[in-house]
């Protein structure tokens, strides 16, 4: 019999190793899979590259691992938010470096990793700073540079339910990088609100099918859900 | 980023007839047809959605994966899974969908989205955009889906103040911030006037108030080409 279940958060990333490159899901906090990073933080991994959209909001998720002194490198597209306090003193201080790339380019070389392609030309970028020494190239009369796959050893993401083979479903946009990752990352643990029999994922709306999938946590339902309906959060 | 705080006074510009910021949303939204798939940028852009008509029918996106995307929700119904791409709550519309960011950002680099509202420091007479880095030392830069948006868009107008708080020029000969984009603007709403991108630089083609071409003129320091009086300028134009 398959299956990708494991006990809890910490058996589930256990084996990440000093050094890793960690894809981590969400779009500030919507996706974010907070009990896997918690877990992390807990295990104690560290020197870690962080490949995310954000880098950290509050003082939770990927903030923790930043001020936990985990992180040396982070490539994201969008680091400073009104409370990215985190992230910005430990760039200010000089403890984290800083990749910035374009959202389109960061998702699609995550898809490209995770897709076998071996790079792409994108127009996004294009005589701006970070064009700077990349191939570029005329194609149809349209100006382009070269970008690279985004790979990494573990990709930590949420989604909303998941069963025993790992296919997934997300929930509205907490699904956003999530499906990219999973593809793109040597070892793929999910978290999720639930983990349902197999054969319950209506075939036809699985999202990220089971085979970009390792591992799978279920940490229960948010708050703002119950039974799978929702009954709203305080503003 | 917008570089434009919805609430502020513009203290460099007397306010004489010039448009805050609700009313040059409502000026925006009058140029988006029925059917057009619309993405607006964070900040000030955001309050042409409100402007929009009642039954109009248009499609917005956020780049991070949702198409029919719904005004703000009512207090007590914010759901944490469901937010913009400046991280505000939203709604979800009937007819809407989910999609990852790939497919998202697919959407704008393959020509599919039509029309995408963005703030300024800076837009050049070629229709360069400088927007999300002011090169400030210190400053921690963050681009977010800002470059894509600029190329991707079938037409890529911008919603700003003319002059910034100390009174300089937004429009310019050529950028002095770093670059968002190349040649990718079309048309740049202001308070003070609406300027197109032609091939030799801005044509005027809506004064607001008592602004006169003279005074865009002497407050920009460029040639302005005058096209008040022609209709080609009316409506969408890409």
């Amino acid at each position: 019999m398959i299956s990708k279940l494991r006990a809890d958060a910490s058996e589930a990333i256990a084996d990440v190793g000093d050094g890793a490159t960690v894809m981590i899901g969400g779009f500030g906090a919507a996706g974010q899979p907070v009990e896997l990073i918690d877990a992390l933080i807990a295990q104690g991994a560290s020197d870690l590259t962080i490949v995310s959209n954000n880098a950290g909001n509050g003082d939770t998720g990927i903030a923790a691992l930043i001020t936990a002194g985990r992180v040396r490198r982070v490539v994201c597209s969008f680091p400073r938010q009104a409370d990215s306090h985190a992230f910005d003193a430990a760039y200010r201080a000089g403890e984290v470096e800083l990749e910035l790339v374009p959202q389109g380019n960061l998702a699609e070389r995550i898809r490209a990793a995770g897709a076998g392609i071996g790079a792409f030309f994108t127009p996004t970028g294009v005589g701006t700073t970070v064009s700077e020494g990349k191939e570029a190239r005329t194609i149809d009369g349209r100006d382009y540079i070269l970008e690279y796959p985004l790979r990494a050893d573990v990709a930590l993401i949420s989604a909303y339910r998941a069963d025993r083979w790992g296919n997934l479903v997300y929930r509205r946009t907490a699904r956003n990088f999530g499906p990219l990752m999973a593809a793109a990352a040597r070892t793929t643990v999910v978290q999720v609100d639930e983990v349902v029999e197999l054969g319950a994922l209506d075939p036809e709306a699985v999202v990220t099918p089971g085979i970009f999938v390792d591992r799978v946590v279920e940490v229960g339902e948010r708050p703002w859900l119950r039974a799978g309906e929702f009954v709203g959060a305080p503003a | 980023m917008s570089g434009l705080d919805p609430s502020a006074p513009n203290p460099s510009a007397p306010n004489r007839g010039a448009l805050d910021r609700r009313a040059l949303a409502a000026r925006i939204a009058q140029d988006i047809p029925e059917g057009a798939i619309v993405n607006l940028g964070i900040g000030a852009p955001t309050l042409i959605a409100d402007a929009l008509p009642a039954g109009l029918e248009v499609i917005l996106h956020t780049e991070n994966g949702m198409l029919g995307m719904g005004p703000a929700p009512e207090p007590g119904l914010v759901d944490p899974d469901l937010m913009n791409a400046g991280k505000q709550p939203v709604t979800e519309l009937p007819g809407a969908s989910y999609f990852h960011h790939a497919d998202s950002f697919g959407m704008m680099r393959g020509g599919h989205l039509d029309i995408c509202v963005l703030g300024a420091f800076q837009v050049s007479e070629r229709g360069d955009l400088a927007n999300w880095h002011t090169g400030a030392p210190g400053a921690i830069p963050a681009v977010g889906g800002a470059m894509d948006l600029a190329i991707g868009a079938k037409s890529v107008w911008v919603m700003t103040d003319l002059l910034t708080r100390d009174g300089a020029s937004k429009l310019v000969a050529a950028c002095t911030y770093p670059l968002t984009g190349v040649a990718c603007v079309s048309r740049v709403y202001t308070d003070r006037a609406v300027f197109d991108v032609i091939a030799d630089g801005f044509a005027v083609s809506e004064l607001f108030g008592d602004t006169t071409l003279d005074e865009l003129q002497e407050l920009t320091g460029l040639w302005l080409r005058d096209a008040t009086g022609s209709d080609e300028t009316e409506g969408m134009r890409s």
